[in-house]
């Protein structure tokens, strides 16, 4: 059956047509990090090319190099056949390649047909320049079914449409060769599959896809090649029929992982979190979360799945006590706990909720300080760290060390700073100072993002232990199928309200993804099921 | 992981604040020639000047204390994530604390007047800095600009006193009627009198051992308690800090308070160790001097008692300077003095990048050798 597929790959063309890409030895260090040792890339011509790789593995440098951002030390770059020097954006452009970056660069108040010609505005009188790029657009949006309006305001957009209008940037700019950048992260499922649409008409018109991502998921569903990357090198190449997750996972990583998290059943206990009609505002008086009511159980995992940004975040944070409230109330272990009400994150701790938050650099850790400075990080009180009035820095030292032998953290040395660690392992600190605690109560919040393979595994099985333990978890994550394949339970968040609560045995993506685009859950499965 | 090179303290701390030293003599060396005179005979002459003989190494210790005072006071805000201009009116407003205390306290006995000072000074200095502090972490009125005011504003309000209140009945000058000497700070050379040593007399004081004891207690302060963790968490990263349970607002008027009291501690030096009276500008720019020896020693007390030597070093071997070389008159000084500051605080990192790339690929290579 190989044989099949990979005859209908076209291999054959490679004799006549040049691929749409050659890179050839590429080279580029910064500074001691050897981020590209040496690459080479072919991607054939209208196709859907995949690179995967962890965090760190140095795709997004391979691809800024491509689009001129970054000078390669080495090696050279050759588009359609003939060899090109590309200094900057604009050399990208001028051979055909365009980029949608992970984050978007556009400019919300404008519509999306101002932002599409931002920059190729034709003249100094805009109205020709506007007229001409009226007609233009229609034509590809026609032509790919981009379903998209060209006078909407950008800001006003759903995240999906906006990575559209910068699709559509990169068409209008005459891109042949297209590069996207972990285009799912912000994405529902439904969404991703639209988008995936969009990239196969792309491939029927002769364009081709450079897909960057980590979701081996994608790699399967949507690509026709996958390139593989670890630790700057250039590992694999592949026909996507030919392969399997399993072997690109071990690829990536250099050794067998396990994708499948095996866990027992849950064995919940009594009630440890009651929320009861929560809201939470921004200090700009936007509503993140709507009367959110949920319980967390002993020994249970409770997921809260959710497109980022649906008030997720900010549901966390005002447990972790960072947030004050506006309405609602919580309770701990049957005592009122509402943070904002004089309960602040101090306390929490004290009353044993841990919090691992979602963003590592901005709040879990402070990347300036060493290993054990960031190890006491909220609990610098703690009197078992005093000496007097001192800090006892070596006893710091000591519970450091135990906490990284314990969680695995590489290299064991307290001393080092904390932005010297690997993603992988800084989660690994950050999980470690807060479990060893031993609290009543669990908040994490992405406990994998930008975390490698290996450690994710770690990672799981530790937050599945501390469930056995017969601790309460709440778990809050973009990843669905960390969602899935974590929790005992699965709350699903759409713009501030909790829409439904799933039993985790019983759920499947299809119905999540419908309920996170706030489809109500008995219609979502009626229409799931269609 | 440990593949990001860091540059050894070594580097950081002594080669790259060399080089730049370096540069601005090298500058400097060149407008000396500008004008005419021999750099070679300038630099004998500073040298000389400042440590040549036992009554000018005095005058340089003196020097250097204020700017250990008014450095130490930068640091500690600067730990906090604040850019503490107000340094100068902070220290103009512990003097009017000192000489209110001499003044009026004058009935405390002598030997407790030193503890008496301190705390006065720590009050009125930490009090300037109280307002500007409380404006940043509750009303979010921006350090820089409110503690700018303040000295402008603390400059004002001393006018005032001095020429309405403090001005003792009959006298043409604006300054305060002169302290108690039996109350005043003891000099070095009175001190060194009491063990049977001789020294020649200098306005060196017991400030300067003082100053030497702050610079202990903030580098305790800092590294080793719960209350320094909180100020540089919430200086490197104030979200980091509420998580925390670090309530940034609070660590910010805490900070501040600090590094106002120690610029408050140079009024010991000038009023109660020297001048014994409140005189009108006496702060003299140290309070901004005291951020490029903050900035110079990379905030820590050890590199701030360093680059206070020099600063130390530059006034008095200066004002030496523009006495021997007619020529080179007082702007001179200032202006080997202003390229000090420019190429050690304001062009810190010109080298770093530079430094960073030899260090690298130096490392690299013994990496490579040890390997093979």
């Amino acid at each position: 059956m190989s044989d099949t597929i990979h005859s209908a790959h076209g291999t054959g063309k490679t004799g006549t047509v040049p691929p749409a890409i050659e890179l050839r030895g590429i080279d580029k260090r910064f500074g001691a990090v050897h981020a590209n040792n040496s690459i080479d890339l072919k991607v054939e011509k209208g196709t859907i090319h995949g690179i995967v790789g962890e965090n760190g593995a140095g795709k997004s440098t391979l691809m800024s190099i491509l689009y001129g951002f970054y000078q390669a030390d080495a090696g050279t770059i050759h588009v359609d056949g003939t060899l090109c020097n590309i200094n900057g954006s604009e050399d990208a452009i001028a051979v055909g390649i365009g980029m949608v970056h992970q984050h978007f660069m556009l400019v919300e108040p404008f519509s999306v047909l101002e932002n599409v010609i931002l920059g190729v505005e034709g003249g100094a009188v805009l109205r020709e320049g506007v007229d001409k790029a009226r007609e233009e657009l229609r034509r590809l949006e026609r032509e790919y079914s981009l379903d998209i309006d060209p006078d909407a305001i950008v800001g006003e957009l759903s995240v999906g449409l906006q990575q559209r209008v910068e699709i559509l940037k990169a068409l209008y700019r005459g891109a042949e060769i297209l590069i996207l950048d972990e285009p799912t992260g912000v994405l529902t499922p439904q969404e991703a599959d639209h988008l995936f649409r969009i990239l196969g008409t792309l491939k029927q018109q002769g364009k081709t896809v450079v897909l960057i991502t980590h979701k081996l998921r994608e790699i399967m569903a949507a690509t026709d090649n996958v390139s593989v990357m670890r630790q700057g090198e250039m590992v694999a190449h592949r026909h996507t029929a030919d392969t399997s997750p399993e072997e690109l996972s071990e690829l990536m990583v250099g050794r067998k992982v396990l994708l499948r998290l095996e866990k027992g059943n849950a064995n919940p206990q009594g009630t440890v979190l009651q929320v009861d009609n929560l809201c939470v505002d921004t200090r700009a008086g936007v509503r993140k979360v709507k009367n959110a009511s949920f319980t967390v159980r002993a020994g249970e995992i409770v997921g809260i799945a959710g497109v980022s940004g649906n008030g997720q975040s900010e549901l966390l944070e005002a447990l972790g006590g960072i947030r004050a409230v506006s309405e609602g109330q919580v309770m701990l272990n049957g005592q009122d706990v509402t943070p904002g009400r004089g309960v602040g994150p101090a306390e929490l701790r004290q009353r044993g909720v841990a919090h691992v938050p979602e963003d590592r650099h901005r709040m879990a850790m402070v990347t300036n300080f060493s290993a054990e400075e960031a190890a006491i990080l909220g609990y610098q009180d703690d009197t078992a760290y005093q000496k007097g009035l001192l800090l006892d820095w070596g006893k710091v030292a000591d519970a450091t060390r135990h906490m990284m032998e314990e969680f695995d953290v590489r290299p064991v040395d307290p001393h080092l700073k904390a932005a010297n660690f690997s993603g992988g392992n800084q989660q690994k600190l950050v999980l470690a100072r807060e479990i060893m605690r031993d609290p009543d109560l669990l908040l994490v919040g992405q406990p994998t993002r930008g975390v490698d393979i290996g450690a994710i595994e770690f990672i799981h099985k530790r937050i599945v232990a501390m469930r056995d333990a017969g601790k309460a978890v709440l778990l809050v994550s973009v990843e669905l199928d960390e969602i899935m394949s974590l929790s005992d339970r699965i709350l699903v968040m759409c713009d501030g309200f909790i829409v439904g609560e799933v039993n985790a045995a019983d759920a499947n993506e299809r119905v999540l993804g419908l309920m996170m685009a706030g489809v109500d859950p008995k219609q979502a499965e009626a229409e799931a099921g269609k | 992981m440990s593949d990001t090179i860091q540059l050894p303290r070594w580097i950081d701390v002594g080669v790259l604040p060399l080089m730049n030293l370096v540069l601005a003599f090298l500058i400097s060396g060149l407008v000396v020639m500008a004008i005419g005179e021999d750099p070679t005979e300038v630099v004998r002459i500073m040298l000389y000047g400042a440590f040549g003989y036992e009554e000018a190494v005095g005058y340089t210790l003196y020097y250097t204390t204020n700017f250990v005072f008014t450095g130490l006071a930068f640091a500690v805000a600067f730990h906090a994530g604040l850019f503490n201009i107000g340094v100068e009116g902070q220290a103009y407003i512990g003097g009017l604390g000192v000489t209110l205390a001499a003044l009026y306290l004058n009935w405390i006995p002598a030997p407790l007047m030193p503890v008496v000072s301190i705390l006065a000074a720590a009050l009125f200095g930490a009090a300037w800095a109280y307002i500007p502090a409380y404006l940043q972490a509750r009303r979010g009125s921006h350090v820089v600009i409110t503690t700018i005011m303040f000295n402008f504003i603390a400059s004002s309000l001393m006018v005032y006193l001095l020429v309405n209140v403090l001005r003792p009945q009959g006298s043409m000058t604006p300054e305060s009627a002169a302290i108690d000497e039996n109350l005043t700070l003891p000099y070095i050379h009175d001190m060194a009198g009491w063990f049977g040593f001789d020294m020649t007399s200098s306005p060196l004081n017991f400030s300067f051992v003082y100053a030497i004891a702050c610079c202990v207690l903030v580098w305790l302060f800092i590294w080793h308690t719960r209350w320094g963790y909180a100020i540089r968490t919430v200086g490197a990263n104030a979200a980091a800090a509420t998580f925390a349970g670090i309530e940034p607002g609070r660590y910010i008027i805490l900070a501040m308070m600090i590094s106002g009291g120690l610029g408050g501690f140079m009024a010991l030096n000038e009023v109660m160790g020297v001048q014994h009276r409140l005189l009108i500008d006496f702060t003299a720019g140290y309070g901004f001097v005291g951020i490029a020896v903050a900035l110079m020693g990379r905030n820590h007390p050890f590199g701030i008692f360093l680059s206070a030597l020099l600063f130390g070093m530059l006034y008095q071997g200066g004002a030496e300077l523009s006495f021997e070389i007619p020529t080179i008159t007082n702007d001179m000084v200032v202006v080997i003095q202003g390229l000090v500051i420019l190429c050690t605080g304001a062009l810190e990192h010109m080298f770093r990048p530079r430094v960073t790339r030899i260090y690298t690929a130096w490392r690299l290579r013994q990496r490579a050798q040890e390997a093979a």
